[in-house]
């Protein structure tokens, strides 16, 4: 098959030539996944596309076979989920791979952005690329956030109490708004019923959204640690079989630390209230979210005013948003911002700082040092990055990519 | 690839001294070594069968095991015609072929038969609130299993409690005084005690062994699939690695002439 840039495919097989020239999706995966040109110099953080596509496809697959067991019943609910892990042949499996896989989906995605930050891949021409990639990401918070609400355990009960609640802090509407989105007067069956059918029908849609991020990737390509774009055949790679044995390599070591959590640990990221059934009359003592939503749960509770509290939470998403355009700085690459780099990195401790805040109860020394994480995330990306760009020099960048990758000095 | 491990470790960090902050409001665990423990951990079979003694004599007066069926006992290595046995001594309400309430034998297909007939019954019976269900019990507790044994043993009889214990818990006579539980006054009574139950196979009942015994059989009753889950994974994991090795090997061959 040629494999040369721009010459058009020739099928031998006589069928696949008949489909292709009718409709051309052998023409389309030809270019898109085999000669596609892809700068030659990733490091292993690339990955994490690859990984985090194929965690989405697993969390698809255990899903729906999950929903054909499950009962979206305040009073089975809890039971149902029990039967699957206790009676539904290899029904433990399935759970296991799917509450986990939820993490480990978020993981590879929160790995996937920061290394977009790091590496300026949102940046021109790449801005609706990442923006869409904000929105998979809020359309996994809503799909992660009902699912965990599904097996009606304490802390899905309260988990929902406290997140619906959140909308009542908005003026004149707020209390309607949290009577419709609960269905009633309080979270009770017709709630269950909906988030269940939304945590079903939202998956679909960010493989909607997943598809339109990939076909902007594919209009001017990946970015790459260097930053530059590729000036020719010299600094690119065919995408397969390159980059389909590097992913294929990459996915498997992600998939190891993946069993070691589904086999040996499988409650080691949830919260053991969980598997008390839920009851509207007992608070649990400290009503937490899981893992994955404790940064922007400690930016909350950072803020002592409840609609301010919101206006936050929803702000470091929406910064997210602004990003491309936040970032005044020319060169894409932290590898060539000698001052911003040493911010990226304060930025993931400052992260981890806020994820550590939220588990605790916001009590002694948790809230001072969720109000000073809260307020530098937000001056990382309000006002460090736009004035950072203006007075950074950057290092000189490589002629090429070839250059740099043939002749290490030069990075 | 060392920068991504190094991050995750530090994720994972966080994770863990989050948890740590947590449990450590409480006194200070117990911890034990469990059969069921680690990767190659299997349920300790005569153990269990002691916890299910312990259970079914001493626990199954106040809570339910809503979850579990006689026929899961096949599991902890009772044959059928034992657990056929086991059921048959027991009566639970059922309906009849013409619609009245009856009694009958259980079955093996029957969930164990609940100590009160509702929540209500329940919660009246043990002044006002329902003992907790054990299915999941295991699982449902920061700490697990060390937790339960813990709590099964940290009992302190009020003429032994300090003034201070006493003041700063407000510990009445009529109180039951434990270290572990979060508050320290429990309404469960000390539910063990040495030579509480007779065990059939001759070991000595103390309230060590007792306490060790019935946190096995409820671990056993909490995840009953954790044989099957550790076989798999070790299986899983030991074809991974070598996938993981023939990619790379694949990888540097293809990327060869590329460095």
């Amino acid at each position: 098959m040629a494999s040369s840039h721009g010459a058009p495919p020739v099928f031998n097989n006589k069928v696949i030539a008949w489909i292709d020239h009718r409709l051309p999706i052998f023409s389309y995966l030809e270019k898109e996944y085999h000669t596609f040109p892809t700068p030659r110099n990733f490091n292993y953080f690339w990955n994490f596309g690859a990984i985090a596509t194929v965690m989405l496809v697993l969390m698809i697959v255990t899903g729906i076979v999950l929903a054909t067991n499950y009962t979206p019943h305040v009073l089975m609910a809890f039971d149902s989920v029990e039967r699957i892990d206790r009676d539904v042949p290899s029904g433990w499996l399935m759970r296991d791979l799917h509450m986990n896989g939820a993490s480990f989906f978020f993981i590879a995605v929160y790995i996937h952005i920061f290394r977009g930050m790091y590496y300026g891949s949102y940046k021109a021409p790449r801005e609706l690329l990442w923006l869409l990639g904000v929105v998979i990401f809020l359309l996994m918070m809503a799909t992660a956030f009902m699912g965990y609400v599904l097996p009606w355990g304490q802390m899905s009960f309260w988990g929902a109490t406290v997140i619906t609640n959140l909308f009542s802090a908005i003026p004149v509407v707020g209390d309607s708004i949290v009577t419709w989105l609960w269905g009633g007067f309080a979270i009770d069956n017709p709630t269950l019923n909906r988030f269940f059918a939304l945590h079903y029908l939202l998956p679909f849609v960010i493989v909607g959204v997943v598809g339109l991020h990939v076909v902007a990737l594919h209009v001017h390509g990946s970015n790459n640690p260097l930053g530059i774009d590729p000036k020719g055949p010299q600094d690119t790679v065919p995408f397969h079989p390159y980059y389909t044995m590097k992913d294929g390599f990459g996915v498997i070591v992600f998939l190891i630390v993946y069993s070691v959590f589904v086999f040996f640990m499988p409650d080691f990221l949830g919260h053991p209230d969980n598997y008390t059934p839920a009851n509207p009359l007992v608070t649990p003592e400290h009503i937490v979210p899981e893992w994955y939503f404790l940064p922007f749960y400690a930016i909350l509770r950072a803020i002592p005013d409840k609609l301010g509290g919101v206006i936050c939470m929803f702000g470091a998403i929406a910064v997210l948003f602004l990003l491309p355009w936040l970032d005044t700085s020319r060169v894409r690459s932290c590898v060539f911002r000698p001052i911003y780099k040493w911010f990226m990195f304060v930025l993931v401790i400052d992260v981890i700082v806020l994820g550590y805040c939220g588990a605790n109860p916001p009590e002694g020394y948790f809230v001072p040092l969720a109000r000073v994480a809260t307020l530098y995330y937000f001056f990382h990306f309000l006002l460090l990055l736009p004035i950072l760009g203006k007075i950074e020099r950057p290092l000189p960048l490589p002629p090429s990519i070839a250059d740099a990758v043939l002749n290490k000095k030069a990075v | 690839m060392r920068r991504i491990l190094v991050s995750g470790a530090l994720a994972l960090a966080a994770l863990g001294l989050g948890a740590v902050a947590v449990a450590a409001e409480h006194t200070e665990l117990k911890h034990q070594h469990w059969h069921f423990k680690g990767p190659f951990g299997t349920y300790d079979r005569a153990a269990a069968q002691r916890g299910f003694q312990v259970y079914k004599d001493v626990c199954a007066a106040c809570h339910s095991l809503n979850l579990v069926a006689y026929r899961n006992l096949i599991d902890l290595g009772l044959t059928e015609a034992q657990v056929k046995g086991i059921a048959a001594e027991i009566t639970v309400p059922d309906i009849g072929d013409d619609g009245s309430a009856i009694e009958r034998p259980a079955r093996p297909s029957d969930r164990f038969k609940k100590p009160f007939p509702n929540e209500l019954a329940a919660a009246a019976a043990n002044g006002g609130k329902a003992p907790p269900d054990l299915s999941v019990i295991v699982k449902a507790r920061e700490g697990g299993p060390d937790y339960l044994y813990s709590l099964l043993t940290s009992y302190v009889p009020f003429d032994k409690l300090t003034p201070e214990q006493i003041k700063e818990f407000n510990v009445t006579k009529d109180d039951n005084f434990n270290l572990v539980f979060p508050g320290h006054r429990i309404a469960m009574p000390p539910p063990l005690a040495d030579d509480k139950v007779q065990y059939t196979d001759g070991t000595k009942a103390t309230l060590d062994q007792e306490a060790r015994d019935v946190v096995e059989f409820l671990a056993w009753a909490s995840e009953p699939h954790l044989e099957a889950r550790n076989r798999t994974g070790i299986r899983v994991i030991l074809f991974m690695l070598a996938l993981a090795g023939l990619m790379y090997a694949v990888k540097r061959q293809v990327w060869a002439d590329k460095h």
